[in-house]
């Protein structure tokens, strides 16, 4: 069982890096995003509630990587639905394969490309003047969340293309993506969201997560923030871990 | 010529046939800058209280930008259109037409301009019933023209990257040089707010005068001192992306 998670989630790995086109856009474009909410938006830390940070960049480090481990989300669908659409997936079940690693081979491969992903964007804020004021144990818990809520997201891609095995279905989730980004306090301090974004904003499991990473990213490794944004990750990643197995099983029942 | 303007009119309308046989396709050319627009104004909306904005909404300040992405992605859109035909033999078939292949660019960018139309009523329908001012009937047929003319030097871009890569797989280059063009500019705030190494990048940026051109109807009046700047600048980036596209054109098949 673990050889084959294993041996597929390096599978799962390979054919990403061998396709940089589907890997490049969950960087570059939350990348862009970030020096376009810096550089525009920067002024906003003057309005009134908008808690002290020593810069924009600081507060806004915490959103990017959320997009991007999103979007991460949304390739780990794509990845699965080309499997199914070009008959890997048929393949696959028909060998002595354990069911269950087919589902957690690639969540596997999720929980990668996400730690790739958090690094990446904590070494980007470093350079351009971020400072982690949790010094190394905040980047663990930055690290942490950042993986699990990623390894959750590549499983909510992987339900959704065992459900609709087409993968333009999958990339149509594209827009909700932001959609659902858009109504939490990732990108802005729930105080300051307008109505009706601040409500919802407020129940958004994001809005734990992008305040657990950054917690210590941007003010100090205080628990209560990085522990609920890990329990709210973890909660997603078994969730749709748990419900990705049972879709693979109902796939393979009505085959 | 009446044979030229034929053949132009009828690759604008195998352009614009695509909106009506697969409707489906032209959804997220609409919804994304839509979604875009709305998530922005709700999230960052108290930013126009700040001093510079000059009192308007962020809804209105930030309609512009939403207009321009959907030229941009429609720009795109015919990119990845054409490498799709290229890949699957139509463009070559095409190109033994015995029509000059300026005429065949122009039929493929003139539909990208008039379905560019297409996000730009949608966003403006919505803004408008969450309370944005009218911006007059100028403010309006500037907005249209200038959006119209960013689609064209959109579309010339990406048909310039499709017939360089003649591959579908290219879409997102496409797509990322009218994101970074919009973008860079004074899109989220006045220039006056913006960072320094943004305000540099958005001073050189032809774009932001179209920008500051389309957005002028909505935050005040339309005045000739916004307007020149952003019809040069918007013919200016036909003018160099049609010469390379044509040039590209002419290339293929040699």
């Amino acid at each position: 069982m673990r050889r084959s998670v294993v041996a597929l989630a390096r599978r799962a790995l390979v054919n990403a890096l061998r396709k940089p086109q589907f890997l490049a856009p969950l960087v570059i474009f939350p990348s862009l995003f970030l020096a376009i909410n810096v550089g525009g938006l920067g002024a906003t830390r003057e309005l009134e509630g908008f808690p002290a940070v020593d810069g924009f960049l600081d507060y806004q480090l915490a959103a990017a990587i959320l997009q991007s481990l999103l979007l991460g989300g949304v390739s780990a669908g794509i990845a699965v639905a080309l499997d199914i659409e070009g008959g890997f997936f048929d393949r696959l079940v028909a060998s002595p394969t354990p069911r269950v690693a087919i589902v957690l081979g690639r969540v596997l491969a999720a929980s990668v490309i996400a730690a790739i992903q958090v690094v990446y964007f904590l070494v980007l804020g470093l350079i351009f003047g971020a400072s982690i004021k949790g010094g190394a144990l905040g980047v663990l818990c930055v690290l942490a969340i950042g993986v699990v809520a990623g390894t959750g997201f590549g499983a909510i891609g992987v339900l959704i293309a065992l459900r609709a095995r087409s993968a333009s279905t999958v990339q149509g989730i594209f827009p909700l993506v932001f959609v659902v980004l858009f109504i939490s306090s990732a990108f802005f301090p729930l105080e300051l969201l307008s109505a009706p974004a601040d409500v919802i904003a407020r129940y958004n499991p994001l809005s734990f997560i992008a305040d657990g990473m950054r917690q210590p990213i941007a003010f100090s490794n205080e628990a209560l923030p990085v522990l609920e944004g890990l329990l709210t990750a973890t909660a997603i990643a078994a969730t749709a871990i748990g419900l990705s197995i049972l879709a693979l099983r109902g796939r393979l029942r009505d085959a | 010529m009446k044979a030229g303007l034929r053949t132009v009119g009828a690759l604008m309308r195998r352009g614009l046939n695509e909106i009506l046989r697969v409707p489906g396709g032209a959804v997220p050319g609409v919804l994304a800058p839509t979604i875009f627009m709305l998530g922005l104004a709700a999230v960052f909306g108290k930013a126009a209280s700040l001093e510079g904005y000059g009192g308007v909404s962020f809804l209105a300040f930030i309609l512009p930008v939403g207009m321009l992405q959907g030229a941009g992605f429609t720009g795109a859109a015919t990119g990845v259109n054409l490498a799709r035909d290229i890949e699957r033999g139509w463009f070559d078939r095409m190109l033994l037409a015995p029509a000059p292949r300026p005429l065949l660019l122009a039929g493929v960018v003139a539909s990208a301009s008039l379905r560019a139309l297409l996000p730009a009523s949608f966003l403006l329908i919505v803004a408008l019933a969450f309370g944005v001012d009218w911006p007059g009937l100028l403010g309006l047929s500037l907005a249209a023209v200038l959006v119209m003319g960013l689609a064209a030097a959109m579309a010339c871009y990406a048909t310039l990257v499709a017939l360089r890569f003649r591959t579908q797989q290219a879409a997102p280059l496409m797509q990322i040089g009218s994101f970074v063009a919009v973008l860079f500019t004074t899109a989220y705030a006045p220039r006056e707010l913006l960072a320094g190494w943004l305000r540099a990048i958005a001073d050189v940026n032809p774009v932001t005068h179209v920008l500051e051109g389309v957005r002028q109807g909505f935050v005040g009046d339309v005045t000739w001192a916004a307007t020149w700047p952003a019809l040069v600048s918007v013919a200016g980036l036909v003018l160099l992306f049609g010469a390379l596209a044509v040039r590209g054109m002419r290339r293929q098949g040699i």
